[in-house]
């Protein structure tokens, strides 16, 4: 008979007050790894995005949504910008280089997005089948698009006018795939690449009276944005205030705008790993209380443990391993919990913001929950198990 | 096998006792007789080890009780001493089995299941061994009480006011069960009692 077999029976037998102390845990812990583990990997994925582009330029508007739309693809456009003051701006010396971008349609829900291939070199996508756009309506797969789509190379598909899956489609020309990425991890796999001129083909057509003078487009044309980065330092300091005083287009700086967007949802992420914490603190609370309980009820029997031959310092270790036995299984709960709860969000983010939530292996908020629970397991045992060392089983058992 | 000289005991409050010297062998039974407010109980613990004495020496089997300390006074209590309390205890979320098995482990012993099983069927309650003690009678938890006071094959066994609450029928039955089983396994065995009735079955007695 093991102490901690009969720290299991002891459980057991206090069915009701074990399963909530194992709740309270497996919620604090499942929220706080859950929260931990999505704000990394947004994080994550929001710093991998904005590598490497020290400046987005686009039409005037929120320069958040500039951003999100431009970098992340996750929100509409703010406008167009001409093609003139583009090009003007390009040959600016404190450029490195710029990458434009010109969307606004999309197959399927996946945007469909005019540049060129400094694109693809910026985020460093390399080819699995196939190569680079030669021709006008020619287009290249990110990788998770090329699977949700069930598209190969050769497919043709028509693009539809917006975001939506309901717009209306460009039914006069098609697509052809001549390029499939393997996955970068980046903005890339969720987009459908493709020239500028592409774009402005579909678009032209449509408006059928267009100037047919193609160098004269060149300069008329229009983009969405433009991706810029600089050759130093200096061009932070110079070239935004420059283009927002001097252009009718905004430039606005992805690191600044999305430590605000970080310092707003921080706020949120913050709040419910607060809020995981003290529920962890509760379960500290409760399994405490219920130790406590259970002692009063059996201190007849820890008083006859002694009197069979046990030392304080065994009933010490038997009311510390119930504790841990407990937190254990809060723990083992948490993290399915957690895992199902990353699930679930990932299922939903795909859908509705292409974000989605991969967990391979053990995370380390994970490892470092456990001993965690395992430290509030032991001080919220600290008190109960102090007491059944202490007690004077003479008295206990006189006055029963 | 147990020996004990001026034996007294002085609680913090004022209250305190002396007691007669006792002389019990193996095989022998003692009856230590005395009203409520004499000292039973505080004379069972101080056998036990449960408290220290005021002064005087208690020697069971050769060795002096208030030279052990500590868990060492634990283990030996655990190994050496049987004991039946007033109201039988157990620990309640196991079954009566176990019980019997975490008496063996506690006391540092081997596990022993054939005796622990023969000892629940000589005393009749064989076929119960796998019931909780809650759902034991209470003559049938104090049988299970008595085995697991043998099962660690004890040199004495103490068992406090184990006939109280019985009417005289059962009185009798528990006293010679007491006497069959704690003596038939060669220990020595001391009941501490108020119980007059008991004085039939057990010769040698004590009044405090």
């Amino acid at each position: 008979m093991r102490m901690l077999q009969l720290a299991y029976a002891n459980l057991k037998e206090h069915f009701l007050s074990t399963i909530l102390s194992v709740m309270l845990l497996g919620i604090g812990v499942g929220m706080v790894s859950f929260i931990v583990t999505v704000s990394e990997q947004l994080n994550n994925r929001f710093n991998r995005d904005i590598r490497g582009i020290d400046m987005v330029v686009g039409a005037k508007g929120s320069p958040l949504q500039l951003i999100l739309s431009a970098v992340y693809q996750i929100d509409n456009p703010t406008g167009n910008i001409p093609l003139a003051e583009v090009n003007k701006l390009k040959r600016h010396p404190l450029i490195k280089y710029s990458i434009p971008l010109s969307y606004g349609d999309s197959y399927q829900g996946f945007r469909i997005v005019g540049t060129d291939s400094l694109y693809l070199s910026h985020y460093k996508a390399t080819f699995s089948e196939g190569g680079v756009w030669s021709n006008s309506m020619n287009v290249v797969l990110g990788s998770s698009v090329a699977k949700k789509l069930n598209l190969k190379m050769g497919s043709h598909f028509h693009g539809n006018h917006g975001f939506d899956e309901g717009g209306h489609a460009h039914e006069e020309s098609h697509y052809n795939v001549v390029g499939i990425l393997n996955p970068t991890g980046t903005v890339a796999d969720r987009l459908i690449l493709t020239s500028t001129e592409s774009v402005w083909d579909i678009h032209n057509n449509e408006e059928a009276e267009r100037e047919q003078d193609n160098e004269e487009e060149e300069e008329t044309g229009e983009i969405t944005a433009l991706l810029v980065k600089f050759k130093s330092p200096m061009g932070i300091m110079q070239i935004p205030r420059m283009v927002n005083q001097k252009t009718s287009m905004q430039a606005a700086l992805p690191a600044i705008e999305i430590n605000r967007l970080y310092s707003l949802m921080g706020v949120g992420f913050t709040t419910l790993q607060i809020i995981g914490m003290v529920i962890m603190c509760i379960a500290a609370l409760s399994v405490f209380i219920s130790l406590l309980n259970s002692l009063k009820e059996r201190k007849y029997e820890l008083a006859l443990m002694r009197s069979l031959g046990a030392s304080p310092f065994k009933l010490f270790g038997l009311i510390v391993q119930e504790s841990l036995l407990l937190c254990l299984a809060g723990y083992a709960l948490g993290i399915i919990l957690g895992r199902v709860g990353i699930m679930l969000f990932s299922y939903l983010g795909e859908d509705q913001f292409q974000f989605s939530v991969s967990q391979s292996g053990v995370s380390p908020i994970e490892i470092w929950l456990m001993p965690l629970t395992l430290w509030i397991g032991l001080i919220a045992a600290l008190i109960p198990a102090i007491r059944a060392y202490r007690s004077d089983i003479s008295s206990i058992l006189r006055n029963e | 096998m147990l020996q004990t000289q001026t034996l007294t005991f002085a609680y913090p409050n004022g209250t305190s006792f002396e007691f007669p010297d006792l002389n019990v062998g193996q095989n022998e039974g003692l009856l230590v007789l005395g009203n409520s407010g004499t000292g039973k109980t505080t004379l069972l613990h101080l056998l036990a080890g449960l408290m220290n004495p005021t002064g005087g020496t208690i020697e069971l089997d050769g060795t002096e009780l208030d030279t052990l300390s500590g868990s060492s006074r634990d283990r030996f209590r655990g190994q050496h001493i049987g004991i039946v309390f007033q109201q039988s205890q157990f620990i309640r979320s196991i079954s009566v089995l176990e019980n019997l098995r975490l008496a063996r482990s506690l006391a540092g012993l081997s596990q022993d299941d054939s005796l622990a099983e023969s000892l629940l069927t000589e005393l009749g309650i064989g076929e119960r061994k796998n019931a909780k003690p809650n759902e034991l009678s209470i003559g049938e938890r104090q049988r299970a009480a008595i085995a697991r006071a043998l099962v660690t094959k004890p040199k004495i066994v103490l068992a406090d006011e184990p006939t109280s609450a019985l009417d005289d029928e059962n009185c009798e039955a528990v006293a010679s069960l007491f006497e069959r089983t704690v003596t038939g396994h060669g220990a020595a065995l001391v009941i501490v009692t108020h119980d007059q009735r008991l004085k039939n079955k057990f010769p040698k007695s004590v009044s405090l």
